[in-house]
């Protein structure tokens, strides 16, 4: 077929796989938007209120099927544009494709109207990524940048291509989908010597992160956990990937982290790491982090071994393949004295756990905890709430968080949830804060006119939380720019001015009430929650402190 | 602090030379010599970096250049496994109080005369850096007008050649 390269970068997204496009059209891309309005019954675009907001959305239907996103937008201002939502996705490995547009490649180079060296700018937070010079190259690089993306450690590729191109005609033959690369265990000896390691172990603590999640290996890690007798724990982008009431699992661990979980991991002998990267926010001070442990990692990326801790045992390998044929080696043991120490744990996170009755944020999220189903994804935007949602949140399935961990991105939220809703098909909600809120709410915009689904949930502290608890702990209460009391913004009748409807609620009562109603009908729905400016996220591991340096209460 | 080279084996296509510098960049090496040229095949070019850091650094830069798709593989060269050679040009003042205590020095390293004129000297030197360095030292005694040189190009000892370790 003879096709144009608008027709021949639509025809190779769907013969990809890709059923539905988040972006925003613009006069470089006009060609590609031409083509998705002739093949709009095999290909659905959501039109959002921003490049970032569809940048986000592409990452939100990635993180809830595993399936490469998909973003596309403009030249110039476009572009620029996504480059927070890439960046997002690229330090959560989320396997995204961007397209942009750019001028003829005749006029690249001469600084013309809204042109911009986009692939000099995203090279830092991408996989990789291309600018097409010839249009018979264009449909290779689109399958390449599919299996790029999806292969190995998932993550954001960017293809941008000129005008001329789009206009430019060549032969189209269609393809298969091109499959991500083989996967494969780590070497015999390799594994041989990882099991006399665990073998060893009488406090053995498995830590999983999203690594886990993308090799979709729960199962035999919950065996080899089941085996070893071991205490489970994860960062927050592993959160949802094993149930959240699983006997073994103790939770999140790390900066605000679960007490049981993070004392485990301190205290045990052996951490199986399983697709983590002992990222700052997991492991406090580093050179007080796990002192007793040797440190068995497995991870698909080699890079990540040994690179903020030294690992024992560090295998660059698929955690699903090798997991199989570590089990047969690992002798089956009781550890009765470690599960004595891990109860003795979960007795003491619950000695100061929150307690209190009325509106605070925990009982926000456990109420809401009630009205989810157990395919209901759960996004969040970043600071106090998002950390209240990781702690208390319950999940049955994977792939139901849907929150921003490597870059902590405010105004991921509304995006995302968009495309997670539109990923699973179902009702998902959005825990915001006020202050994120505010720099994603235009999607309400989306959400409305895409008729997805959306509940959400604002814990409505008139305050940067965050910031904030940083502020009353470390810089004497100085509460510099982080109170937003003086917005007036009235999120209802801005909910309603989107289209959309919402209600104010103060009590848990109301809340519960609130809820049935946005879960019953089919709109759009807000929920302005309000709660107290000085609830902090606890614990708290101080930044660059160890365990000993752990706040559990604030005040008394 | 040491001082590292490596040989990165990469596909021959505008942009690679930036990715890969730019890993040094984001990584905070400083690069004290760079050389690029073509190599045997068309397909590939190899980029030859001599840069100071740490150990753990180090094994992390090279990790992570491993994962740029149009890196084909990476060689550490030191100074048992390879030999190495660079080429210095420098332009030396001529004066009639020097000249003779310059050419000396100039036959002694074996550099040789590209151009003389009634101001100046080039001379030519092609060894091992540690060579280059010592002429440099030796040169500071006269008038240096300019200097210029290559950086380190550099291979393994034996049969082993970079293509034998392949980006997985
Ligand atoms: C885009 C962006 N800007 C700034 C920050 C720094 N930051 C982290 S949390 C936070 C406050 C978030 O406030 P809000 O959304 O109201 O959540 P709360 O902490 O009050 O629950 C800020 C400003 C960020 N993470 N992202
Ligand atoms: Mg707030």
């Amino acid at each position: 077929m003879l096709l144009s390269g608008a027709d021949i970068l639509v025809n190779t997204l769907i013969e990809q796989g890709c059923e539905v496009v988040f972006g925003y059209p613009g006069g470089q891309i006009l060609n590609v938007y031409d083509s998705l309005y002739l093949y709009q019954d095999k290909i659905r675009h959501v039109l959002t209120a921003h490049e970032q907001g569809a940048a986000h959305a592409a990452d939100g239907y990635a993180r809830a099927t595993g399936k490469v996103g998909v973003v596309i937008a403009t030249s110039g201002p476009g572009a620029t544009n996504l480059v927070t939502g890439i960046a997002n996705a690229y330090l959560d490995s989320i396997p995204m494709v961007a397209i942009t547009g750019n001028v003829m490649t005749s006029q690249i180079g001469s600084d013309s109207f809204q042109e911009i060296d986009i692939t000099g700018i995203t090279l830092p937070i991408t996989k990789h990524n291309y600018f097409v010079g010839a249009v018979e190259e264009l449909a290779d690089t689109v399958r390449e940048a599919f299996r790029l993306a999806k292969s190995g450690r998932p993550g954001p590729v960017l293809i941008d291509v000129p005008k001329d191109i789009q206009i430019a005609k060549c032969e189209y033959t269609p393809a298969a989908p091109v499959p991500a690369d083989e996967k494969f265990a780590a070497k015999e000896i390799r594994i041989q010597e990882a099991a006399t390691c665990i073998n060893a172990a009488e406090r053995p603590f498995v830590y999983f992160g999203g690594g886990l999640i993308a090799a979709e290996a729960q199962e035999e890690m919950l065996r080899l956990a089941d085996k070893i007798d071991a205490a489970i724990g994860c960062s927050m982008m592993g959160l949802s990937g094993i149930p959240t009431d699983h006997p073994r699992f103790l939770g999140m661990q790390g900066m605000h982290g679960h007490y049981a979980s993070s004392m485990a991991m301190h205290h045990a002998d052996c951490i199986i790491a399983l697709g983590g990267r002992f990222n700052d926010r997991v492991t406090g001070n580093r050179a007080k982090f796990a002192k007793k442990a040797k440190i068995v990692h497995i991870d698909i990326d080699g890079s990540e071994l040994s690179k903020t801790v030294p690992a024992a045992i560090g295998l660059r390998a698929d955690i699903k393949l090798t997991l199989q044929k570590l089990l047969p080696l690992i002798e089956e043991k009781k550890q009765e004295a470690w599960q004595h120490t891990i109860r003795t744990f979960r007795e003491e996170e619950k000695r100061f756990s929150d307690q209190r009755e009325g509106m605070t944020p925990k009982n926000a999220i456990s109420i809401l905890n009630r009205h989810l189903g157990e395919n209901t994804a759960v996004a969040t935007d970043v600071g106090q709430h998002q950390m209240w949602a990781a702690q208390n949140l319950v999940f049955r399935k994977p792939r139901r968080f849907i929150s921003s961990g490597g870059l902590g991105t405010m105004g991921f939220g509304l995006g995302a949830a968009i495309g997670s809703a539109i990923a699973t098909g179902e009702k998902s909600v959005l825990i915001t804060g006020d202050g994120s809120f505010g720099m994603c709410l235009n999607e309400l915009a989306t959400a409305v006119s895409s008729d997805t689904p959306v509940v959400i949930l604002i814990l409505n502290n008139g305050v940067l939380g965050m910031v904030r608890q940083w502020q009353t702990l470390f810089f004497d209460k100085h509460y510099s720019n982080t109170v937003l009391a003086d917005r007036k913004t009235d999120f209802v009748a801005l909910a309603k001015a989107f289209g959309a409807d919402g209600v104010r609620v103060q009590t848990p009562e109301e809340l519960e009430e609130a809820l049935t109603k946005a879960f019953d009908q089919s709109h759009v729905f807000v929920i302005d929650c309000i709660i107290d400016k000085d609830e902090f996220v606890l614990p708290m591991l101080p930044p660059g402190g160890s365990m000993d340096d752990m706040i559990v209460k604030v005040g008394d | 602090m040491e001082r590292y080279t490596i040989a990165v084996l990469v596909s021959n296509k505008f942009g690679v030379l930036n990715r890969v510098t730019s890993m040094f960049r984001r990584r905070q090496f400083n690069i004290s010599a760079l050389t690029v040229s073509e190599t045997e095949s068309a397909d590939t070019s190899r980029i030859t970096v001599t840069f100071d850091g740490e150990e753990l650094k180090k094994q992390q830069l090279i990790n992570q250049l491993y994962k740029l798709p149009d890196v084909c593989s990476i060689r550490e060269l030191t100074t048992e496994n390879s030999v190495s050679s660079e080429l210095l040009l420098i332009k030396m003042q001529n004066d009639p109080a020097t000249r003779d205590d310059i050419r000396t020095a100039a036959d002694a390293f074996g550099a040789k005369t590209m151009d003389y004129s009634r101001d100046s000297i080039v001379y030519l030197l092609t060894a091992e850096s540690r060579k280059i360095d010592d002429f440099i030292h030796l040169m500071l005694d006269y008038k240096i007008l300019e200097i210029c040189r290559t950086g380190i190009v550099s291979l393994e000892k034996g049969a082993d050649t970079i293509r034998q370790v392949t980006n997985l």
